[in-house]
């Protein structure tokens, strides 16, 4: 095995490595997407977030247009403080309304932004005051029994009267 | 000219744990000559070399080697030493994966910044010294036992060392090859003016060649001489293994029970 | 009775006793290799070498082996996912099991019996045909100049092979689902590229790599380094280094992922 055959053999290995390195990154995985480009900040009270996570996307009409970067409970108003990263490409009014939104039926919670008609847009640091909090799937179904029993006794009365 | 000894041992013991394998061993060995060191196997001639190499220590005693203890050299010293000596192992020790001639030529490329013209040179001059130049292309799976060690002995000679120490050289030679490698040892010691420790069992090859002869038989030293005095030695030892007798002081039967016993002839020996 | 029990519990101790001693030996030996690094960054031509031996040669098993893995993952993965009519999916299934795991796994066994069993074998043979006491009575190290190249090599080696197998596997995936059974190309990749994040899954995955590259070879040397000069003492070293490197991926790869893939929460 000559010296040079076999400096070909492992520098063409070596690259081959690196290539697929590459190509792990970007084709399989997002290197590409929303990490490279810029991003502001916002934050969001939300009174009971539910399921969402840390990195869970920021989606508007179903785009994605960020990622939540960090989520604190906030002992000043006593409830979940969201942190968010958007994309700096997409500015959105000062009035925007931010829910948390499942995906399907059981899947994985996002937030999903409806822009309002403020004609001022919401900067790096600013807060958006219009959040809708997640659907505790509990407490839906303890309003529903509640509800639905309330309704029982409230028609047995007009029923009595 | 008066030759000054180039090794000194004194009070030399060591113990492999336990096992004491040499026990007080004195010796002197001249500049510019050829010593045999002979014994059975496993009588520490190999662990002796080792000794003088300074890959082992002792556990008392001492090994000067021109002058400098060798057990008490630091290890870049050890090293600065080691360049001066050369060591031909039982089968060449030939690494493998380079071919004859980077096996010589390794020391050079290792320790001098000599260029590649100047080693190509040295390295064809040391092969043609043992009668191999021809052969400096080809792998060491590709020679034979003798040449393989005519090969290794022109990599020891590399960098003109002080001192060339052979385990068992002439193990599993061919006549032939045997009386190369033999001239090889007395020609090249000659002419390059070294020192040389055969370490062997080969009686009759050795004792053309040799300017000195150390027996050493369970650690000590049974006799000394030169050739001619060892071979009218009546010492029982030197006689046992210069005429290669069966029976005398190294015994026949490995120590046992007596014989009737172990074929049961003997009433009961529970 | 009691004599046979005492003497079993002694040789139970003497055994654990001597497999911390060793484990302090060969951390002490796998110190010297790194300090003893020097030459094989100064004659990087060393390290090529090895390179060659460990890296290249190990590139037809690793790209065989990835790329039935993914097939495999692709089949089994459809079968199982079209059942809640998630075929869609199968994408995201086969990028994530090999990017976190198979990959950087299944290319750590198959490193360590292919190229850790022949580095052992080689330094070995080595030390039995005292090649190794020649050179250090050449003044040469033979730490330096044999070990060290040999441990670089693996730990360079070691991550290019994972990608790749994991790479390939991806595409065996692929030609599984997208080009054979007919799941939607696009939807395929779409899918596996939102689900998967380079920093979470990718890097993670090249972390463990790294890791599992280090100890695979720092065993491979050892054992070769430590075996003893005979037939028998060779050939047990090599088996020494398959099971242990074996134990060790498994191992670390258990409390890596303990680490890294916490929930996603």
């Amino acid at each position: 095995m000559q010296r040079a055959t076999m400096d070909l053999w492992v520098g063409l290995f070596v690259m081959a490595g690196i290539g697929a390195l590459l190509v792990l990154a970007l084709k399989v995985g997002n290197l590409g997407t929303y990490s490279a480009n810029d991003s502001y900040q916002v934050t969001g009270n939300f009174e009971n977030i539910g399921g969402l996570k840390v990195r869970a996307p920021v989606k508007s009409a179903g785009v994605v247009v960020g990622r939540v970067t960090d989520i604190q409970f906030s002992t000043k108003t006593y409830d979940a403080l969201v942190i968010m990263n958007i994309d700096s490409r997409y500015k959105f009014p000062k009035d925007t309304f931010a829910s948390i939104l499942t995906s399907g039926l059981i899947g994985e919670q996002y937030i999903g932004l409806a822009a309002g008609g403020d004609e001022v847009t919401l900067k790096d640091g600013d807060t958006i005051m219009k959040t809708n909090s997640a659907l505790v799937l509990e407490e839906m179904i303890g309003k529903f029994l509640f509800n639905k029993a309330s309704e029982g006794s409230g028609s047995e009365n007009s029923d009595k009267n | 000219m008066v030759s000054e000894s180039l090794i000194e041992i004194e009070g030399l013991n060591f113990s492999y744990g336990q096992r004491p394998v040499l026990k007080g061993i004195d010796m002197t060995m001249e500049r510019g000559k050829v010593i045999a060191i002979m014994g059975g196997s496993g009588s520490g001639k190999t662990t002796l070399l080792r000794l003088i190499g300074g890959a082992v220590r002792p556990t008392s005693g001492y090994v000067k080697v021109a002058g400098e203890v060798v057990h008490k050299l630091k290890r870049d010293e050890l090293f600065r030493m080691r360049r001066k000596m050369s060591m031909l192992f039982q089968f060449g020790a030939l690494f493998t994966d380079l071919s004859v001639f980077d096996n010589v030529a390794f020391q050079m490329r290792e320790h001098t910044d000599l260029p590649e013209s100047m080693i190509r040179d040295l390295v064809l001059m040391k092969l043609q010294a043992v009668g191999l130049r021809g052969a400096h292309e080809l792998m060491p799976a590709q020679l034979s036992g003798g040449m393989a060690r005519r090969v290794a002995l022109a990599r020891s000679i590399a960098l003109d060392p002080l001192l060339i120490m052979y385990d068992e050289p002439f193990t599993g030679l061919d006549p032939i090859s045997l009386t190369v490698i033999g001239n090889l040892i007395r020609r090249l010691t000659d002419a390059l003016g070294m020192t040389s420790i055969v370490v062997t069992h080969d009686v009759q090859e050795s004792l053309k060649i040799v300017d000195y002869v150390y027996f050493i038989a369970d650690g000590v030293i049974a006799a000394h001489g030169t050739p001619d005095e060892v071979r009218r030695s009546v010492a029982p030892f030197v006689h046992q293994f210069v005429h290669g007798e069966e029976d005398g002081p190294v015994s026949f039967h490995y120590p046992a029970r007596p014989y009737a016993q172990d074929l049961k002839l003997e009433g009961s020996f529970a | 009775m009691p004599r046979r029990i005492v003497a079993g519990i002694q040789s139970v101790g003497h055994r654990v006793i001597d497999s911390i001693w060793r484990l302090g030996y060969a951390s002490r030996f796998f110190l010297l290799t790194l300090i003893k690094s020097g030459t094989s960054l100064r004659r990087f031509t060393l390290v090529i070498r090895e390179l060659y031996f460990t890296g290249v040669q190990s590139l037809i098993i690793i790209l065989v082996s990835g790329l039935f893995v993914g097939m495999v993952l692709g089949l089994q993965g459809f079968e199982t996912l079209q059942r809640y009519g998630a075929e869609s999916a199968v994408g995201t299934m086969v990028a994530l099991s090999l990017l976190r795991e198979l990959g950087p796994v299944v290319s750590a066994l198959l490193f360590a019996s292919r190229a850790g069993s022949a580095i052992t074998a080689e330094i070995g043979l080595m030390k039995a045909t005292e090649q190794l006491a020649a050179m250090e009575m050449m003044a040469v190290d033979p730490i330096a100049r044999v070990v060290a190249p040999r441990f670089w090599a693996g730990v360079i080696s070691m991550p290019l092979l994972a990608a790749l197998f994991s790479a390939i596997g991806v595409y065996g995936g692929y030609l599984v689902a997208v080009v054979l059974i007919g799941v939607d190309e696009g939807s395929f990749w779409s899918q596996m590229q939102s689900a998967v994040d380079f920093r979470y899954d990718v890097v993670n995955g090249i972390i463990k790599t790294c890791v599992f590259g280090i100890a695979v070879t720092a065993i491979a040397v050892f054992e070769g380094y430590d075996a003893a000069p005979t037939a028998e003492g060779v050939s047990g070293a090599t088996t020494r280094t398959v099971v242990t490197s074996s134990l060790a991926i498994l191992g670390l790869d258990f409390i890596l992922t303990s680490f890294m893939f916490r929930g996603m929460g």
